[in-house]
C-alpha cells in the first residue's frame, strides 16, 4: 500500500463521514473535508506516529463566487522522508466564512492566515493577532473575492485623452 | 568679456550668477536611496563599476533626505507607500527634483489593478520620466543627463 | 493623502499595536522605534518596528504590504501567456525562476510534455539565475555588515550573466524567456561559448570573495552566534532554502522532489551546523559552486531538438509553417485571440529558488484565464521567523538577520 492510501485509509477510518471526497488529479491527492474538523484533520495527520505530515508548505484559498459554497481553503502538507505531498481543501460558505486556526499545529499558518482574512475575509477563531498584513490597515473590502473589481484605471487614447486627465488627480508642488 | 582681457593670465572667469549656480547644483546632485523594487537593482547597476555614475558625482546615495538634492523613485508605489512617499519628498530641502524611474514610477506600468498607484505624478511632481521595465543603466543615465539639461536651463526668476 | 488623513492612518496603527509589545513599553522603560520602509539595510521596503532596551531587542514586527502589487489578481484577469510577463517582477532577483515555476505548473495542469533540450537551457538558466541571485546578496549582505568593496565586485560579475540573459532574450533582468511548453526561442550561437567563459572566470573570483570575509575577524564576529535557530523550530516555521540548510537539515526540493530534469545532475547539497548567519554564509557560498557544477554537466549534454514542445493548441507554430500551412495560422489566431484552455482542477508544484521552496498552486476553471494563482513565496514564510531569531541582539545585529535570510520584498509582498 503506497503511504497516500495509507494515509487515505487511515483519514476515513478516524472521520468516517468527515471526508466528502477524496480526488486525485495530475498525480496529486486532495481530500475534501468539513470545515469544522479541519484543524483535527491536521492534527492528526501531524501528530500520528505512522503519518508524520509535519510540514505545511501552503495555505490559500480560491473563491468560487457566485456558486456556493464559495470560498475553498487548501491546506498543502508534505510529510518530509519521503517526501509525500498531501492537500487538505475545506469548503466554506460566503455567509458564514470563519474556520478555527490552524496556528496550533502548524506554527507558520499565522502569516498565512493573516493573508487569507486580509485577501479573502474569511476570519481565523482563535488566531493570535489576525489584522491585515498586505493591504493598508484601513482598506476596505477584500481584494481577491471575485466581487471585487480590479480597479484599472482605463488606457488613455486620442479619443479620451482630456477626459481621463481632467480627472486624474496630479500632485501639486 | 573685456574685464577679463584686461586682467590677462591672472585665471579669473567671468559668468553669471544663473549659470555658476546651475553648474555648481548639476555637479554634484546627491540621489537619495529609495529603490523600490526591480528599478533598484538597476539603480544599483548603475552605480556600480561597469556603469559608473561616480563620473557625474552622484555615487553616494544618500539614505537620510535631509541630505539629498535628487529622489529616483525607482518602483513600483503601492497604495500603502505612497503617504510615506509623500512625507519623504517634503522633508527633502529646496531645490529638489524628482526623476521617476521606469514604467511602474511613470504610469504604473503592467500593473494595473488596486494595489499601484498608476503613476508616481499623483503624489510627487516629476520633472524626468524615464521609460523602461527595467531601464536600462544608460537608460537612466540618459534620464539624468536630461535633468542635468533641464536644471541648467533654469532661470534667476525660478528659484530667487 | 491630506495631512488629518495621515495623521488618523498612523494612530490606527498604534493602538492596534499594543498587543505585540510587553507591558514595559508601555510604562516608558522599553522604546518603540521605528525602522522604517525607507532605510538603506532593510533590503527593500520593510518596516520593522522594534521595542528596544536600550540597544537589545526586546521585540521586533514586520509590517509588510508596502510593495503589494496585486499580481495574484491581476493574473486572473489575463491569459494564461499574458500572465507570464507579471511573474517575472515578483522576486526580481530570481526572474527566469519565477517562470520556470509558473510553466511548470501550467504544464502540470495542462499535461504538456516539454522537449529535453528545452528542458537543459530551462536548468542552465536557472542555476545562472541561482548565482546571480546569490552575487546580490553576497554584495548587499556584505555592504551591510563588514564591507563595501564586495558589493562592487559582485556586482560587476552579474554583469556578465545579464549580458547573457541579453544575448538569449534581449532583456537584461524581465526575459519571460521560459514559457509555457519550453522556451520564446532557441539558443543563439555563442551562448554556449559566452557561459563556459563565465564559468571559467568565476571560480577564481569565489576563491578571492572568500579570502576576503571567511577567515576575516570583523566577519566572524558579526556573524558567528547571531540569528541562531535550530533545524526542528525551522521546520515547524515552515523556513525552507539555504536557512533551513544552515541550521542542518537536508531538504532540498531540487533533489527531494526533483522537476525539470534536475534528476540528471549530480550536485552536493551543503549543510550547516549551528544555524547561525555564518553557516547559512558558507552555505551559500558553497552553492555557487554547485551550480557552476549543474552547468557544466548541462552544457556537456545539451541534446539537439526542437524547444518548444509540438502540442498546437499549447504552443506557437514557427512563422515559417504560418505562410504554408492552414492548421498553423488557425492554431496562431486561436492561441493569440483567446489563449489555450485549462482544465478544472488544482495542481501545486515546487521548485527551489534561491531562497527556499518557491511553489504555485494553479487553479483552473475550464476558461483560458487562471481562476486563481498562489505562489507560495520563500520570503514571506522565512520573514516569520524574524522576530524570533532577533530576540536579545543588538539592532545591528538585525541588519546582518535580514540580509542572511536574504528576502526580496518582491517575493513577500506580491
Amino acid at each position: 500500500m503506497t503511504y497516500i492510501e495509507k494515509t487515505v485509509t487511515a483519514l476515513k477510518e478516524k472521520f468516517g463521514d468527515a471526508i466528502e471526497q477524496v480526488a486525485v488529479f495530475r498525480g496529486e491527492t486532495t481530500a475534501w473535508v468539513k470545515k469544522e474538523v479541519v484543524v483535527e484533520v491536521l492534527r492528526f495527520l501531524k501528530e500520528s506516529p505512522d503519518l508524520r505530515y509535519t510540514f505545511l508548505a501552503d495555505l490559500t484559498a480560491y473563491d468560487d463566487w457566485p456558486e456556493e459554497p464559495r470560498f475553498k481553503v487548501a491546506y498543502q502538507l508534505r510529510e518530509m522522508t519521503g517526501p509525500v505531498n498531501f492537500r487538505v481543501t475545506c469548503a466554506v460558505h460566503g455567509d458564514d466564512a470563519e474556520l478555527p486556526t490552524a496556528t496550533g499545529v502548524h506554527l507558520n499558518a499565522n502569516w498565512h492566515e493573516r493573508e487569507v482574512f486580509d485577501m479573502f475575509g474569511i476570519k481565523f477563531v482563535g488566531h493570535p493577532d489576525l489584522r491585515r498584513i498586505l493591504m493598508p490597515a484601513d482598506w476596505g473590502g477584500h481584494p481577491l473575492r471575485k466581487d471585487y473589481p480590479l480597479g484599472y484605471e482605463e488606457v488613455e487614447f486620442t479619443f479620451n485623452f482630456d477626459e481621463i486627465e481632467k480627472k486624474k488627480p496630479y500632485a501639486k508642488e | 568679456m573685456g574685464l577679463e582681457q584686461k586682467l590677462g593670465n591672472m585665471g579669473v572667469v567671468t559668468t553669471t550668477l544663473e549659470t555658476a549656480v546651475n553648474w555648481g547644483r548639476t555637479n554634484a546632485m546627491w540621489p537619495m536611496l529609495f529603490g523600490l523594487a526591480c528599478c533598484a537593482i538597476e539603480m544599483i547597476s548603475t552605480v556600480m563599476p561597469n556603469n559608473d555614475l561616480s563620473r557625474f558625482g552622484m555615487e553616494l546615495m544618500r539614505a537620510s533626505p535631509r541630505q539629498s538634492d535628487l529622489m529616483i523613485v525607482a518602483g513600483r508605489v503601492s497604495r500603502k507607500m505612497a503617504p510615506v512617499l509623500r512625507r519623504l519628498y517634503d522633508q527633502m530641502p529646496d531645490p529638489k527634483w524628482v526623476i521617476a524611474m521606469g514604467d511602474c514610477a511613470a504610469c504604473g506600468g503592467v500593473f494595473n489593478n488596486y494595489a499601484i498607484v498608476q503613476g508616481v505624478d499623483e503624489v510627487v511632481p516629476v520633472d524626468v520620466y524615464v521609460a523602461g521595465c527595467p531601464p536600462r543603466p544608460e537608460a537612466l543615465m540618459h534620464g539624468i543627463l536630461t535633468l542635468h539639461e533641464k536644471v541648467k536651463k533654469e532661470k534667476i526668476k525660478d528659484w530667487a | 493623502m491630506t495631512a488629518e488623513a495621515e495623521h488618523q492612518l498612523l494612530e490606527a496603527t498604534v493602538d492596534e499595536l499594543k498587543h505585540l509589545f510587553s507591558p514595559r513599553a508601555e510604562t516608558g522603560e522599553t522604546m518603540v522605534l521605528n525602522m522604517g520602509p525607507q532605510h538603506p539595510s532593510t533590503h527593500g521596503v520593510l518596516r520593522l518596528i522594534v521595542e528596544l532596551d536600550g540597544e537589545i531587542i526586546v521585540n521586533a514586527v514586520p509590517d509588510i504590504g508596502y510593495l503589494h502589487t496585486g499580481v495574484e489578481k491581476n493574473m486572473e484577469a489575463k491569459t494564461f501567456l499574458k500572465a507570464l510577463v507579471m511573474t517575472d517582477r515578483l522576486d526580481y532577483l530570481n526572474t527566469m525562476g519565477n517562470n520556470l515555476v509558473y510553466c511548470l505548473a501550467i504544464e502540470k495542469l495542462m499535461d504538456v510534455h516539454v522537449p529535453p533540450r528545452a528542458q537543459t537551457i530551462r536548468v542552465i538558466l536557472a542555476e545562472l539565475q541561482r548565482i546571480a541571485s546569490h552575487l546580490v546578496w553576497l554584495g548587499t549582505h556584505s555592504a551591510d555588515i563588514a564591507s563595501q568593496s564586495v558589493l562592487f565586485y559582485c556586482f560587476r560579475e552579474r554583469e556578465r550573466i545579464m549580458d547573457i540573459c541579453e544575448m538569449v532574450s534581449g532583456q537584461r533582468m524581465m526575459t519571460s524567456y521560459i514559457r509555457p511548453g519550453g522556451l520564446w526561442r532557441d539558443v543563439p550561437a555563442g551562448f554556449e561559448e559566452a557561459v563556459r567563459d563565465f564559468l571559467n572566470y568565476l571560480p577564481a573570483k569565489l576563491d578571492d570573495y572568500e579570502a576576503l570575509l571567511s577567515r576575516n575577524p570583523i566577519w566572524l564576529d558579526r556573524t558567528q552566534g547571531i540569528g541562531v535557530i535550530d533545524g526542528e523550530t525551522a521546520l515547524a516555521w515552515g523556513i525552507t532554502g539555504p536557512s533551513l540548510r544552515g541550521s542542518g537539515v537536508n531538504f532540498d526540493v531540487r533533489k527531494a522532489m526533483p522537476y525539470g530534469g534536475y534528476e540528471q545532475y549530480e550536485f552536493d547539497v551543503p549543510l550547516g551546523q549551528n544555524g547561525d548567519v555564518y553557516d547559512r554564509y558558507l552555505c551559500r557560498m558553497q552553492e555557487f559552486r554547485q551550480s557552476i557544477r549543474i552547468i557544466d554537466q548541462a552544457l556537456g549534454k545539451l541534446p539537439k531538438g526542437l524547444v518548444m514542445t509540438d502540442n498546437r493548441k499549447v504552443a506557437p507554430p514557427p512563422r515559417s509553417e504560418l505562410g504554408t500551412s492552414m492548421e498553423a495560422l488557425i492554431h496562431h489566431f486561436k492561441l493569440w485571440t483567446e489563449g489555450f484552455s485549462a482544465p478544472k482542477g488544482e495542481v501545486y508544484v515546487a521548485t527551489e529558488s534561491p531562497r527556499g521552496e518557491l511553489g504555485v498552486f494553479l487553479a483552473g476553471n475550464g476558461g483560458p484565464r487562471p481562476h486563481r494563482v498562489h505562489f507560495r513565496t520563500p520570503s514571506f514564510v522565512n520573514l516569520q521567523a524574524l522576530p524570533l531569531m532577533s530576540k536579545d541582539h543588538f539592532v545591528a545585529d538585525v541588519v546582518g538577520i535580514i540580509g542572511s535570510i536574504d528576502i526580496v520584498l518582491g517575493d513577500v509582498d506580491r
